[in-house]
């Protein structure tokens, strides 16, 4: 298959996947505070919890361009700092280091062991390491598994040896963890079965007899040499182990969890078995046996405890007590294992206890959350149930015990982090009339679900909003002398006059400042050691520390049109166009120069950077004139006010800003003249140091009104503040360096200045009309907002209303009880007189129950009441499946909401009962939903669609159009049109494009004469869709279950042939190939993105941007396809790609290559991700991709940035 | 003929370390039962996919896990009567 193709695309990640699939926990900088580790696809990143505020912060994130299936951390002996072994789908094992001083991941180690890919045999699936840091276990899911050495060298560098093999065959492993054994030989211990006998035998009652196994592996350090030194059978059920703490500890041994008991297993002790308690409740069925799946084990000195979760949430603490002799110390004998509730947290992937007294739980679904301890639950009211009364016979039964849950007691909630995961559907649209669209998105599980809106921009706390007499012109802040740390005083500029107000406890107007308060302001500087000066438009007026006051006034029939400062400079421009330049001499007084620039137009901004350190003055000004231009003038001594460099412009400057930031391209800090133009234009210029040149300018359009800049400090860099139609800040990315310009989540400001005072250290001040707000910028890590509204259960799909600004969501849940089901148990308990309360359902999660389904349509406010303001349960065990919004023509167009449910439905092996199709009218604008009537069908309608006036319905394989009729809806014509089900439905014209579920896509005519639906076009690949959308009339974009994302286009000739007038008897006469239509389609591009797509659209992010592919993914990725326009720009960045996969091979050792093409060859794809890597490489290593590319870096990054900026954020 | 022992050798050698790996004598079981374990040890690795279908299940990750290596131990049923 050629992988060229005749359209190309940039893949590019606007949002990471934030599921967690892994989390590890350990002190990975070298110093006491533990770091944690998380994998979230092919992203490793490292986070910070401060337990001062109790709060997680990312540090640093790297794409490893690979699947990271499982992480571990290690230390060596007598060392301080932890390293981290990834187990990927690189057939390789990875040994990396987090440098704290670069913030970066360092490999260490890199050694082969097998094939590539995620495969049975090949391990990786599981990764165990000795508590001691001296042996680490690799397996796979079947046979493999690998022991590395680990040691260390004369140089205390880290060694692994050649693997050692402890393969069995046939032989499945659910688990393996190693074993806390002190300094004794490190064993790891395996939860196995062994499948060879039931292969062999044909009544089956080897498979029913088959056992499950603890193995322990041992390596004899000695030998060099693994041994299967114990196995014993365990119940059959069990699928986890917890390491229980050895050595001087503990008993050393593993707990074993399986349904409904934990037993504590070793090889020299006895066995000792807890059952799991099951919730008590009206609802909830006393019979139900619980599973652990999660948990985590903490030793403090001298104790330790697990927690384990059930598949409720519940939190049990288990604790082993053990023998203690004559002289009460702990022979190291076990005596009992006790069980006890301890609180409930959302269903975790992974649980990592803190030394600092944290509880992190890497959510399932849903956001993660962040507890503090509290308590340990050790004198509570809850009963704990010992091993004493039960057997530890996994054959014999019990009765089973009981607890109630209750509200969190031991855990306080400090921290929620935001994730996506799952996403299941989204929409983008844009119903805030904002200049750019948000995006729509629905995701979570049961009760934690919600309706999130997505929107770019940075997050803004507002200290202070108050209003002013009149409406302001400007507002400045201002400190009394050099060395003061804040701000002293707030001067703000009326149309008459100017305020000053002092800024303390309390913030209140003084007058006796020596600031003239008849004439409104122009600028406020603090001038040298400790004096100020103001400048109005009649002069200059210098306070000195006594409040003495020079004036420098204004040459008569002239007044001061701009002017710009710096702590030693000031430069004024008059009504006459002539610029006046003064510079502080050495006894703190203001010296004109002699001479006046006289300049070609109005002056209407002026800026002069701030002074070097170390330096006299700042070294250039710049004028702007309404002659479109820009001037960079020199104030050298030796040629002051000479012209260095001049810009022309394609509107008259409004602001100008000289600032020093930090720079990607350099590595250190840049020069940098800002411009803002009347056009709402921006452009950011590079400024040469010594010659005063100007060169590499970005473009960016901000608003429709003019732009305004300040220079404001966030979050210790400088960054600067552009003000148009709504307010942006321009600032360093934390991790490339790059500049990056976000929109600020903020009403709009006509001024803004930096503010600093002693309870807000990096604070803005900035006017809105007739108010004075003060702000601040907590986080400049995540430019994407999101606002979150709480669902009932798992939503499924979402429409829009097609005029008004509110969504339909649909909602479902597997093997839970519906809320009738649910009401009338509680009205049943009530009726006995037992406890009736019912848990909350977003904390406790809904009371389960098998086949039962729970369902519901919601519709969502998300703009107005930001509520969900409608909801609608479905009863009879019906599940919504489907939702579409359909006008029809027999109706007079009114539109109808439509759902497609199916009833008794089970997941796997799919089957159903059938399904319905409801139909609802909107009601006050659609604020409301009136039910009409509900058709029986004899398959689930998984994809419905408004198509020509009237609904079509997938039913199975079959395509049926139906229209609406008093009583149901009336079949119109139908045609069996795919292989097997379909799942989705798009349509343009008169072409429908039908999905399904294992076979990709089917293109169908539908002929308005004949009444008939005619397929004439299929793929030659079987893709299991997910999501499609039509991105022009001949080509479909979509995903697949698999984690691919493809383009495939119908032929001209075959698409007109389809369209052509008449009865489309040729259609229906041309014979079929090999089993399907007449015709295939081409792959126009395909790319593995690893995260499966749930929702693609064809749509634009910014203002002024062209239209790109955006799509979701189930992790909660958001990704964009770009086309690209050029051939000239896919040949560089194919040769940049191939550069980077060079010179920078990824971190876990896939080749990036292999992993973009993961299941079929990468075609007609730029991975932009990789693309984007290069702002994350050392300067060397930037030059050198640069000489081998024949281009600067400057350029490089600009039309990396470019690709981003142009069409997203 | 050395050529073919060694051929002999090499397909051995094959089999032993990658499971699954066909001959010419493959029984239709035993190839359905490879696809059917190597397809729940693929599920299981990938993640998205695996969460994919719990959250379709309506179960929690790691317990669909269990039963996805609980089905390999399956693999496609009961072997077929031998004929002899």
């Amino acid at each position: 298959m050629a992988t060229t193709s005749t359209m190309f695309m940039y893949s590019l990640t606007i949002q990471p996947p934030t599921a967690i699939n892994q989390a590890i926990l350990g002190q990975f900088a070298g110093t006491k505070e533990q770091q944690i580790v998380t994998a979230s696809g092919s992203k490793l990143t490292i986070h910070r919890p401060d337990p001062t505020q109790g709060k997680v912060t990312p540090i640093f994130s790297q794409d490893a361009f690979g699947i990271i299936r499982s992480l571990a951390a290690f230390r060596l002996a007598g060392s301080n700092k932890d390293y981290i072994i990834i187990g990927s789908d690189s057939g390789r094992i990875t040994v990396i280091e987090y440098v704290p001083s670069q913030n970066r991941f360092n490999r260490i180690h890199l050694e082969t062991f097998g094939k590539s890919g995620v495969r049975r045999v090949v391990p990786g699936q599981y990764l165990a390491v000795d508590p001691k840091g001296r042996a680490c276990l690799i397996a796979s899911v079947e046979k493999n598994k690998l022991v590395y050495v680990l040691n260390r060298n004369s140089q205390a560098e880290l060694t692994i040896s050649s693997p050692l093999e402890a393969h069995k065959p046939q032989t499945l492993v659910f688990t393996v963890i190693s074993l806390d054994v002190g300094y004794e030989n490190p064993i790891f211990a395996a939860l196995e079965v062994d499948y060879a006998e039931c292969d062999q035998d044909p009544t089956g009652q080897a498979y029913e007899e088959a056992e499950k196994l603890l193995v322990y592996y041992e390596l004899d350090l000695g030998l060099n040499h693994v041994v299967r030194k114990w196995a014993d059978p365990v119940d059959r059920t069990a699928t986890l182990l917890f390491q229980v703490p050895g050595g001087a500890d503990g008993p050393s041994g593993v707990l074993v969890c399986a349904e409904d008991n934990v037993t504590y297993r070793h090889s020299n002790q006895d066995a000792f078995r807890v059952p799991i308690p099951r919730r008590r409740g009206a609802t909830e069925n006393p019979e139900r046996k619980r599973c652990i799946i999660a948990g985590v084990m903490h030793k403090m000195r001298g104790a330790f405890f697990f927690l384990l979760q059930t598949e409720d949430g519940d939190l049990f603490k288990v604790t082993i007590e053990m023998v203690e002799d004559s002289k009460r110390q702990l022979t190291g004998e076990v005596s009992r294992l006790k069980i006890k509730y301890f609180d409930t947290v959302p269903v975790a992937s992974n649980l990592l206890i803190l030394k600092s007294g944290f509880l992190y739980v890497a959510s399932e679904a849903g956001n993660h959350h962040f507890y503090q301890f509290e308590k340990l639950g050790d004198d509570d009211e809850e009963t704990e149930y010992s091993s004493d009364n039960f057997s530890a016979d996994p054959s014999v039964p019990y009765e089973p015990v009981y607890f109630h849950a209750r509200g969190a007691e031991n855990l306080n909630l400090v921290d929620t982090i935001n994730s996506l995961n799952p996403l299941i559907d989204s929409k983008v649209a844009n119903l805030t009339e904002d200049d750019a669209p948000q995006i729509y998105t629905v995701s979570g599980t049961g009760a934690r679900s919600s309706f999130r809106t997505l929107k770019h921009g940075l997050e803004v706390s507002e200290i202070v909003e108050s209003e002013l007499p009149s409406v302001p012109s400007a507002v400045w802040t201002t400190k009394l002398t050099r060395e003061d740390e804040y701000d002293a005083y707030i001067i703000l500029s009326f149309a008459n006059g100017t305020l000053v107000l002092s800024i303390g406890e309390t913030v209140e107007e003084v007058t006796d400042t020596g600031f003239l308060s008849s004439a409104p302001t122009l600028a406020v500087q603090q001038l040298g050691e400790d004096s100020l000066i103001q400048i109005h438009p009649r002069g200059i007026r210098h306070i000195l520390v006594d409040r003495r006051v020079n004036e420098w006034p204004a040459p008569q029939h002239r007044s001061i049109v701009a002017a710009a400062t710096n702590e030693r400079q000031v430069a004024v421009a008059l009504s006459s166009g002539e610029i006046v330049y003064f510079e502080m001499d050495a006894d703190g007084s203001l010296a004109e120069y002699d001479e006046r620039r006289q300049m070609s137009g109005t002056v209407t901004c002026l800026s002069l950077g701030e002074v070097p350190e170390g330096r006299m003055r700042s070294a250039f000004l710049a004028v702007g004139c309404d002659d479109s231009t820009v001037r960079v003038l020199s104030l050298d001594p030796d040629s002051t006010l000479e012209n260095k460099s001049v810009q022309a412009l394609t509107a008259a400057p409004s602001a100008l800003n000289i600032m020093s930031m930090s720079d990607s391209s350099s590595g250190g800090s840049t020069l940098y003249l800002h411009i803002g133009l009347h056009s709402g234009v921006y452009l950011r210029t590079v400024l040469d140091e010594v010659t005063g040149e100007l060169s590499d300018t970005r473009t960016r359009f901000l608003g429709s009104k003019a732009v305004n800049l300040f220079q404001v400090s966030v979050k210790g860099q400088t960054a600067v503040l552009a003000l148009s139609s709504r307010p942006w800040l321009g600032y360093s990315d934390i991790q490339t360096k790059g500049f990056t310009l976000t929109p600020l989540d903020y009403v709009p400001l006509e001024w803004g200045w930096n503010f600093s005072s002693e309870q807000c250290v990096e604070g803005m001040v900035g006017i809105q009309g007739q108010n004075l707000r003060i702000f601040s910028i907590e986080k400049l890590d995540n430019n994407m907002l999101q606002q979150s509204i709480p669902l009932s259960h798992t939503p499924r799909r979402l429409v829009k209303h097609p005029e008004q600004p509110f969504f339909y969501v649909i909602e479902s849940d597997n093997n839970v009880l519906s809320e009738s089901t649910r009401a009338r148990l509680l009205e049943d308990s009530k009726a006995r007189g037992d406890d009736d309360t019912e848990l909350p359902p977003d904390e406790f999660g809904y009371p389960r129950a098998t086949g039962h389904w729970a369902s519901c349509i919601q519709i969502v406010d998300p703009v107005d009441a930001k509520a969900v303001i409608g909801s609608i349960e479905l009863e009879d065990n019906e599940a919504a499946v489907s939702v579409a919004t359909v006008p029809f023509t027999s109706q007079d167009d009114e539109t109808f909401l439509v759902v497609g449910t199916a009833k008794d439905m089970t997941v796997s092996p799919p089957s159903s009962g059938g399904g319905f199709i409801h139909i609802y009218r909107f009601q006050e604008d659609g604020r409301e939903l009136e039910f009409i009537h509900k058709t029986k069908v004899d398959h689930p309608p998984l994809a419905l669609l408004a198509f020509q006036g009237r609904l079509v319905a997938g039913l199975g394989s079959i395509l049926r159009v139906y229209d609406l009729g008093m009583k149901q809806l009336l079949r119109k014509c139908q045609a069996p049109v795919v292989p097997n089900t379909i799942v989705g439905l798009q349509t343009q014209g008169s072409r429908i494009v039908v999905s399904d579920v294992r076979e990709s896509v089917t293109f169908v005519v539908y002929k308005y004469q004949e009444n008939v639906l005619i397929p004439f076009v299929d793929d030659s690949v079987s893709r299991w869709a997910t999501s499609t959308a039509m991105v022009d009339y001949e080509t479909v974009a979509g995903g697949d279950k698999f984690g691919n994302i493809w383009l495939v286009r119908c032929p001209k000739k075959i698409s007109d042939e389809a369209d052509e007038e008449g009865s489309g008897a040729h259609l229906i006469h041309e014979r079929g190939y090999l089993h399907g239509t007449p015709n295939r389609v081409e792959l126009m591009a395909h790319v593995y993105t690893q995260d499966i797509p749930t929702s693609l659209h064809k749509a634009q992010l910014v203002a002024g941007g062209r239209d790109i592919l955006v799509w979701t993914g189930f992790h909660g990725t958001v990704g964009m396809l770009v086309p690209f326009v050029s051939r000239e720009d896919v040949d560089f960045f194919q040769n940049l790609e191939m550069n980077l996969a060079a010179q920078n091979p990824p971190i876990a050792g896939r080749d990036h290559l292999i992993y973009r093409s993961y299941y079929a060859p990468v075609k007609g794809v730029i991975d932009g991700d990789l693309c984007e890597t290069y702002f994350l490489l050392p300067n060397d290593m930037k030059m050198m991709i640069a000489g081998d590319l024949d281009r600067s870096v400057r350029e490089i990054e600009r039309k990396i940035s470019d690709m981003r900026t142009r069409v997203a954020y | 003929m050395a050529d073919k022992l060694r051929t002999i050798q090499n397909l051995e050698a094959m089999q032993a370390r990658y499971v699954g790996t066909g001959h010419a004598d493959t029984t239709r079981y035993e190839w359905v039962s490879n696809i059917v374990r190597d397809s729940y040890a693929s599920y299981v690795g990938h993640a998205p996919l695996l969460s994919y279908m719990a959250v379709g299940m309506g179960e929690p990750k790691e317990k669909v896990r269990a039963q996805m290596i609980e089905k390999m131990v399956r693999g496609a049923g009961n072997p077929p009567e031998t004929q002899e």
